[in-house]
């Protein structure tokens, strides 16, 4: 095993990205750089210890949005689905993804499409199955939509939050 | 024409295509003008781009011969909801001076 390298198997909710995130720049604290990501699995690589600051988001794929990002000094370390992950040496000004509040509000929109969409499909999937033989694959179906839609609450009382900074602000 | 208020981000990205400008040109100009007060970050920036194409405030240019990245400028109708943005903030500058200024 090599002592540079460390992978490291790890869950996250998508409702929980800001947890990932926090966790991600804990390891980079630590002296632990993220070097690549799959579904549930991290690979980091040594460095010094807060070199570098991480950030994920979702994003569809976009030569354009990469060239930007490279063009701040952000380096692309992959994605799972539609979520990105960059790292930004934290030498340099703090590296957010988002400058204000309306495009804040307008990522967490595009989570609530995902929820939503993931839910109904689901939520569809168990009623047709409830109706076949197949009762058991309804429930994981009916299960899965009612845990989708919790994310979505979440998400919800995330944007809600901002929305209420926003009354008084730009 | 829209008579909602700009966000100080669409406003700066506005400004700074006046003249023709890639991506990361309009984040350092935007800090350059702003004497680093507005930093626009890059998700921020390219929602913008993409909602104002589809508003047909701003286009993208052909790429010319020694270009890699794209290039974006405003259009007609880009400068004039850019002119009428800034009479909006002319107003209220206006207006702030006279009543604290107790002309009012």
């Amino acid at each position: 095993m090599n002592s540079y390298i460390r992978k490291i198997r790890k869950f996250f909710l998508i409702w929980d990205f800001e947890k990932e995130e926090d966790w991600l720049n804990e390891m980079s604290q630590n002296g632990w750089s993220l070097a690549s990501v799959g579904l549930g699995t991290y690979s980091f690589i040594k460095a010094d210890p807060g070199e570098y600051t991480i950030r994920l988001h979702m994003h569809s794929k976009d030569d354009e949005y990469l060239d930007i990002m490279r063009g701040s000094g952000a380096e692309y370390i992959g994605r799972i689905g539609s979520w990105v992950y960059f790292k930004r040496r934290a030498e340099l000004e703090s590296f957010d993804v988002f400058s204000d509040l309306d495009s804040k509000l307008e990522h967490l929109g595009s989570i609530s499409r995902f929820l939503m969409i993931a839910g109904g499909v689901n939520l569809y999937l168990g009623e047709m199955n409830s109706l076949g033989q197949a009762s058991r694959i309804a429930w994981i179906n009916l299960v899965a939509a009612c845990f989708l839609m919790y994310g979505l609450g979440r998400i919800h009382g995330k944007a809600e939050e901002l929305k209420k900074q926003r009354l008084l602000h730009e | 024409m829209e008579s909602l208020s700009l966000t100080e981000s669409t406003y700066y990205i506005l400004l700074c295509l006046h003249e023709p400008q890639h991506g990361y040109g309009i984040m350092q100009e935007t800090a350059y003008l702003s004497k680093g007060r507005v930093k626009l970050a890059a998700g921020t920036l390219y929602g913008a781009l993409v909602a104002m194409i589809e508003k047909g405030w701003i286009i993208q240019l052909p790429y010319g011969d020694n270009e890699r990245k794209k290039e974006y400028k405003l259009t007609a109708q880009g400068i004039a909801v850019l002119r009428n943005e800034i009479r909006r903030l002319e107003e209220l500058v206006d207006n702030g001076h006279k009543v604290l200024g107790g002309e009012l």
